[in-house]
């Protein structure tokens, strides 16, 4: 087993997915599957390879230091599930 | 007997309205209703905007009248994937999620679309947040495939690649992550195109992988793809990522023969347990090729069965980040908070994710970890290094290379849908090209025993898409398997 | 102190994440700007909204590569973009565009002085990353309100070595970054309106021991005093908590100014695992020798090199010039006052004396850049020279400078109004003598009897005769004169 139930318990902490017990159980055999076929690539010799991060060889461009932008706030805010005037409204956060 | 407005190609569509004997008016009418025959069955799209079109439509040819220079697309209804987000109609990835979420920008291809004239007609169904091999994963239901309703359109790029086979519209945009315009392009027997990564910005494209993703065209021909490929390629100081060279005359690469090509053909691309039929046509293809004055020769890309495993801990990885952004705050479908914040975010993300996009975040978030970083994300960017040096060797030899699309063609339904590996799998010709960011090209090449399209994949190195598209077109103008046409279904009006 | 301080040591670590002054935000066209409306300084981008891209403001790179040679570090020539992944309500896509394993700085080092002598504190690294929006609680019982204007709003984070050992030292290291960042350009330092944020990594051990005892992060404090008396307490809590043989524990906790501790954050989220990953949207940062020479040649004089020539240039002690030059406003209102009437050592005094004063009574310490002075530089150049040309005695001067307070006149106006002009007129001067000696014929005969002292006695009646206006040297010598004929 690559992963059981604690770990997928964990990973869905982190990612905030609640599972329900079927989906954990679901999940614990797809992903042990899937991590056991990953698996394949320690087949490979990387020493000394290069990690890939993007495939073109390019620079971050770079703008001027510039407003440009107005504000739109309406058209912005039109899509929140919960308002509260201009703000976005959320379950009281507790430090 | 006159052809039906809706079985014009992009190309012929556009002649006509060029000599005055239709109107966009009248294309789009037709698409329309063509639509509304025929989606009930296909079910390519998620959103149809007829008021949109048609007000464009209109414009368009109030413009054409009174002599204003018209664009390359311009009067042509176009679909596009529903995870490219469209000013002022609703765009979902095909997520519950985002069911309501009306964006309040265009996407970078959408703008371009929208000079060049095109019409936008509606927004194509796919895989939710496009992940997926089968079109399966929308929370708005699967497409069908039109050359057979119990099979796969192919994902995640499915609406986009059905919208073409049914005559639906005359182009369509889609997006490829590791195959996703390719692998419904082959099922569906259309053409379909991935640019080179970088060629075509991904602003206002809702990212999966995003040092995969790239916007694609889907035609009934190889001309139709390099007219869209023409419009919706070139820098875009939105996306950074998006480089900085000019856009070549994609039309003017369409010459029509292969004489002089030299193409590859990677010895791990024809592996056991293959569909016979599906490499009985490749190689039938590269005998036409070869006929057209192409050469052909073996070669070989060993790191090829590395890149299904590579590819899906990448792209997960990604996801996971690029997903976190969907916690019900600014936007999207938010669910009841039973528990305070915490359960803002598990509950949103619990109700609003499909199970495939729950478990590539699982995956991702795992692969990212503390303790597993290195063993799995590390390492497969190594992978990715190998893979890319692999076609770096062969591009020193041949122009392009040539393969099937996938082992097979299109499966059934429910086929694959309780082994997510055995999916992935499906991947397994189309993300070397992906990770390496290379252009390729499908396009029809034959049919196997049950009637199902066959597709070829021609590669090309960074930055070749007029190689690929020359290549294709050859191969197109010598063969009539773009020619063929689906079934009506069954009810709708031909 | 505590006694228990005396058997342990602190080792503090500072991290301080420091707003830029660029007039838009690192990854879009927004307004970096305080003060708008919720959510008015907001676009798709910095509101995390799906398909979105960020697009590098250069000016952010200019200005943590003036921070990372005035500070002495290294400058990466490729450095890279990190996702640090986490969920909370204020950052928008679930992700901070960060750096991690591959910094724009790294190294370099402060000099700070406290108490008498200079200790070096390096740092670790400098990075950039965005800002997240703000959260608002309490605004209603059972919500919190969110607003993402400061989303995206650049950062610099600057992170210590833990080398630091008391709360004096901290405080020192951290006037000196806020100071330097203020003089570079690149931040107001306002740390009331959290620009200029600092939190600690806290950890007593014993004395001469050389592993680290458990790090402590403590975060919320929005002054110095905060930062200082945050720092006492929690090493005093440490020290005790050993002392009695209880356990620490690896934690966040908050400063809580009000009551005036620490306390432990009540999320159970305590165990990050941030996942960071390269950013997949943004390619390495490559800086060519061109750009940094550039920057380079362009630094403004730094605090300790402007110490140093306000000793050699201006002869005044070193102590005078630490504190002027303490702030990049306050040295460059001496170098004005200056430059409009020669006289350093008096500009000084009375900046050290009574500008200052003021600036602690009108409680503009904190303040980002004081542009309010109480006289402007012009005037107090302008008093001074009033003085030195023997027009006003210094304690008229005095006189003049409160008037100034209230006053948009030149101080020669308010000099000529009140009729303040010094009296250096001998004959009149003379006149007044002769009137004083007259009316006090015995003080004039203890004084000839052997009674000098008495001279203080006779210069007091002639400047309260004159209205404290009589020139004094000019008294004091005709006096003299007088009394010893
Ligand atoms: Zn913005």
């Amino acid at each position: 087993m690559k992963i059981g139930p604690d770990d997928i318990r964990t990973v869905a902490r982190l990612a905030r997915l609640n599972l329900t017990p079927e989906e954990e159980a679901s999940m614990v055999t797809t992903l042990d599957a899937i991590l056991t076929y990953m698996e394949t690539l320690n087949a490979l010799d990387t020493t000394d390879i290069e990690p890939t991060a993007h495939i073109i060889d390019l620079e971050t461009p770079w703008r001027a230091d510039e407003v440009t932008n107005e504000a739109n706030t309406e058209a912005l805010l039109a899509n929140a599930p919960a308002r509260d005037g201009n703000h976005f409204r959320v379950p009281k956060i507790i430090d | 007997m006159t052809t039906p407005l809706h079985d014009l190609t992009l190309a012929e569509a556009s002649a006509r309205l060029r000599d005055g004997s239709v109107s966009s008016e009248d294309l789009t009418e037709a698409a329309l209703a063509r639509i509304a025959a025929t989606d009930e069955t296909w079910h390519s799209f998620i959103t149809v905007s007829a008021d949109e079109a048609r007000a464009t439509a209109r414009a368009i040819d109030a413009q054409r009248q009174s002599g204003a220079a018209a664009g390359v697309l311009a009067g042509i209804p176009i679909a596009v994937k529903d995870v490219i987000a469209t000013a002022g109609i609703r765009t979902t990835a095909a997520s519950k999620l985002l069911e309501d979420f009306v964006p309040p920008y265009d996407a970078t291809v959408t703008t371009r679309l929208k000079n060049a004239g095109a019409v936008i007609i509606g927004k194509a169904n796919c895989d939710e947040f496009a992940m997926g091999s089968s079109n399966e994963n929308s929370a708005y239901g699967p497409t069908r495939n039109p050359w057979d309703p119990t099979r796969v359109p192919g994902g995640s790029s499915g609406g986009s690649a059905t919208a073409i086979a049914g005559r639906q519209a005359y182009g369509s945009l889609g997006t490829d992550t590791g195959g996703s315009i390719r692998l419904p392009a082959a099922y569906c027997g259309v053409v379909g195109m991935k640019p080179t990564y970088g060629r075509v910005s991904r602003y206002g494209v809702i990212a999966y992988a995003s040092s995969l993703d790239q916007v694609g065209p889907f035609g009934r021909t190889v001309e139709d793809c390099a007219r869209m490929l023409g419009v919706i390629a070139g820098h875009d100081p939105r996306d950074s990522t998006s480089v900085d060279r000019p856009v070549p005359d994609y039309h003017a690469a369409l010459g029509g023969d292969a004489a002089g090509l030299r193409i590859g053909v990677p010895k791990e691309y024809f592996i056991d347990g293959m569909q016979p039929a599906v490499e009985g046509a490749v190689r039938a293809a590269l005998d036409t090729l070869g006929g057209l004055g192409a050469t052909t020769s073996d070669v070989s890309l060993p790191h090829t069965s590395y890149a299904v495993a590579c590819y899906y801990i990448l792209a997960t990885a990604e996801a996971s980040s690029n997903l976190g952004r969907y916690d019900g705050i600014r936007y999207g479908a938010r669910q009841a908070a039973d528990d305070g914040l915490a359960s803002l975010y598990r509950n949103t993300r619990a109700l609003g994710f499909g199970p495939e996009v729950k478990r590539r975040i699982m995956l991702g978030t795992y692969a990212l970890s503390a303790g597993y970083y290195d063993a799995y994300y590390l390492k497969a960017q190594k992978v990715r290094t190998l893979i890319r040096q692999d076609f770096d060797r062969v591009f020193a030899d041949v122009d392009v290379l040539a393969t099937p699309v996938a082992p097979t063609t299109a499966f059934r339904l429910a086929e694959k849908t309780s082994d997510p590996l055995a999916m992935y799998l499906v991947d397994v010709f189309t993300n070397p090209a992906s990770l390496a960011g290379l252009p390729a090209i499908v396009v029809p090449c034959g049919r196997d025993e049950a009637g199902m399209p066959i597709g070829l994949q021609l590669i090309g190195p960074p930055f070749g898409e007029e190689l690929v598209l020359r290549a294709a077109h050859a191969f197109e103008q010598a063969t009539s398997w773009h020619r063929e046409r689906p079934p009506e279904p069954a009810g709708a009006a031909a | 102190m505590n006694p228990d301080l005396d058997r342990y040591e602190g080792v503090i670590g500072l991290e301080v994440h420091a707003e830029m002054l660029t007039a838009s935000k690192i990854f879009c066209g927004c307004s970096a700007a305080f003060g708008a409306p919720p959510n008015d300084n907001t676009c798709p981008v910095c509101l995390g909204m799906p398909g979105v891209l960020p697009v590098l403001n250069r000016r952010v790179v200019e200005f943590a590569v003036r921070a990372g040679l005035a500070i002495d570090c290294r400058i990466a020539r490729r450095n890279r973009w990190a996702r640090k992944n986490y969920f909370y309500p204020d950052l928008c896509k679930g992700y901070q565009i960060s750096q991690f394993e591959l910094p724009i700085c790294e190294g370099g080092y402060l000099d700070i002085h406290v108490d008498e002598t200079t200790k070096r504190v390096h740092l670790t690294r400098i990075h950039m990353e965005e800002d997240t929006g703000k959260n608002i609680h309490d605004a209603h019982g059972d919500s919190s309100l969110v607003d993402f204007n400061r989303s995206g709003v650049p950062l610099l984070e600057i992170v210590s070595e833990p080398e630091m050992s008391s709360p004096a030292e901290a405080g020192a290291y951290l006037r000196k970054l806020r100071t330097l960042v203020q003089y570079l350009g690149i931040c107001d330092g306002n740390m009331e309106e959290g620009s200029f944020r600092c939190d600690a990594n806290v950890s007593v051990r014993l004395r001469g021991a050389t592993e680290l005892g458990v790090k402590v992060e403590v975060k919320n404090m929005n002054s110095f005093r905060a930062v200082e008396k945050a720092i006492a307490f929690e090493l005093e809590r440490q020290a005790d908590t050993l002392d009695d043989g209880g356990h620490l524990v690896q934690e966040t906790r908050l400063w809580d100014a009000d009551r005036e501790e620490t306390r432990s954050m009540r999320s159970k989220e305590s165990a990050h695992d941030y996942r960071y990953f390269p950013d997949p949207d943004l390619p390495p940062i490559i800086l060519s020798e061109d750009f940094i020479e550039t920057i380079r040649r362009a630094l403004p004089e730094l605090p300790d090199a402007r110490r140093e020539r306000f000793v050699s240039a201006f002869g005044l002690p070193a102590y005078d010039a630490e504190v002027l030059t303490s702030r990049r406003d306050l040295a460059e209102y001496f170098e004005a006052v200056v430059a409009a009437h020669g006289n350093a050592k008096a500009a000084s005094n009375w900046i050290m004396g009574d500008i200052i004063r003021l600036i602690h009574e009108r409680k503009l310490d904190d303040a980002p850049i004081i542009t309010d002075w109480p006289v402007p530089a012009a005037n107090l150049a302008a008093l001074i020279a009033l003085i030195d040309e023997g027009t006003i005695s210094g304690k008229i001067a005095k006189t003049v400078f409160e008037e100034m307070l209230t006053s948009d006149e030149s101080p020669r106006a308010i000099v000529e109004r009140k009729g303040l002009v010094q009296m250096s007129d001998e004959s009149a001067i003379q006149a007044v003598i002769d009137e004083v000696l007259a009316a006090s014929p015995d003080k004039v005969a203890e004084y000839r009897g052997g009674k000098e002292k008495l001279q203080g006695f006779f210069v007091g009646q002639v400047m309260k005769a004159t209205g404290g206006k009589a020139n004094p040297p000019l008294v004091n010598k005709l006096l003299m004169a007088k009394l010893k004929a």
